[in-house]
């Protein structure tokens, strides 16, 4: 079982290009509907996991499959499964990368693919916005987060922006508090 | 203390990078920065590299970070402190919390913080922008190639899925923008 783990991941890891969001359906695939180690459910469970945690979503994901199936021993399995293609093909090109950059044609390319890659932030930044609600408080929070990056960015203040999201954390929560209160609800759901 | 900074530096960034691998960019660009690991030039390069290898982005630049600053036993040691965050979150919300996410408290907090997190990502993606076409601030120069293509790959990209069904691939896109960069730029 463990080894099935290991070598699941370790071809997930292998196989998927452009992060964690492009490994969900593999996953999908893989243990849902292959080897049938959980159910749909769980999979959108899995889903929610993923998006609301910090870190890899492919972590996540693993660990959990990984926990569901064999304990703390298969969640170790599986994250060391899925990260060990990753781990080696960049240790890899860490290897040769900064004399690669010297021939002249693949220089060229990095100065337009360095480009590419600020369009692809902004694509990540629209569909995590569309996942969003768009009450005031959260429009809000986006607008001062944006305002606020852009300021430390512009004149190079040392503002990290750990602090941004701590203090919408607070906010969102002292909102909840206050929105509880008004609406005179009487549960008591605080974790 | 090298591999004291890159524990710290991974650590960090894995504990509060939501929204999946481009949404640690803005983290590990501060970070990276902050303690000089690479210029902001290498670092655009590298999260190219790290979208185009397979696997998470956070982990393929993690490892190339460490590898670069401390060889193996870096690579090792950033990769493990980008993945434990993550790792022992789901391990206690899969045991200890299980209904912690389903939480009315939690769900608004997390709402909060992703769209704080979706300003953050869209603004460090239009300061990326901006200093490709005009350079850094006290170094205003005009890119006409630079704002050229970036118009036209903005165009490719957010106007093929309109088009084609499947649109173009963050990878495809990649691809497209090294051929004009080899185009326009020069190879020789």
């Amino acid at each position: 079982m463990l080894f099935h783990l290991f070598s699941t991941f370790f071809i997930i890891g292998l196989f998927t290009f452009g992060g964690g969001h492009a490994m969900l359906p593999l996953i999908e695939n893989a243990c849902v509907k292959k080897k049938k180690w959980i159910t749909p459910d769980e999979m959108t469970q899995i889903t929610v996991i993923a998006e609301s945690t910090p870190g890899p979503v492919a972590i996540n994901c693993a660990t959990y499959v990984g926990m569901k199936k064999k304990g703390l021993a298969g969640a170790v399995t599986a994250t060391l499964g899925v990260i060990l293609p990753s781990f080696v093909i960049l240790l890899l090109i860490s290897f040769f990368f900064d004399r690669f950059l010297e021939i002249k044609w693949v220089a060229s390319a990095f100065k337009g693919i360095k480009i590419a890659v600020g369009i692809l932030i902004i694509d990540a930044a629209v569909k995590l916005l569309k996942k969003t609600e768009k009450q005031p408080l959260q429009i809000i929070l986006f607008v001062s987060a944006f305002v606020s990056v852009m300021l430390i960015n512009v004149f190079a203040l040392h503002l990290s922006t750990v602090v941004l999201m701590l203090a919408a954390a607070v906010l969102s929560f002292a909102y909840y508090l206050i929105k509880r209160q008004k609406t005179g609800e009487a549960k008591n759901d605080l974790p | 203390m090298i591999f004291l900074e890159l524990l710290l530096g991974f650590l960090k960034i894995g504990c509060f990078s939501f929204g999946g691998g481009y949404g640690a960019v803005p983290l590990i660009r501060e970070v990276v920065l902050s303690y000089g690991w690479l210029d902001e030039e290498k670092l655009s390069y590298m999260i190219a590299v790290s979208e185009s290898s397979p696997g998470p982005i956070m982990v393929n630049m993690a490892t190339y970070i460490g590898a670069s600053q401390a060889g193996i036993p870096g690579a090792l040691l950033a990769t493990a402190a980008v993945v434990l965050p993550a790792f022992l979150i789901v391990i206690i919300l899969t045991t200890v919390l299980k209904k912690l996410l389903k939480n009315e408290t939690a769900q608004t907090v997390l709402s909060g913080l992703k769209s704080c997190v979706a300003g953050i990502i869209l603004a460090t993606g239009v300061y990326i922008i901006l200093t490709n076409c005009f350079g850094r601030i006290g170094g205003f120069s005009v890119d006409a190639k630079a704002i050229i293509l970036t118009a036209v790959l903005a165009a490719v990209y957010f106007g093929a899925g309109k088009i084609v069904k499947k649109g173009v691939s963050p990878v495809l896109l990649i691809c497209l923008a090294g051929i004009a960069g080899v185009l326009i730029y020069g190879w020789n």
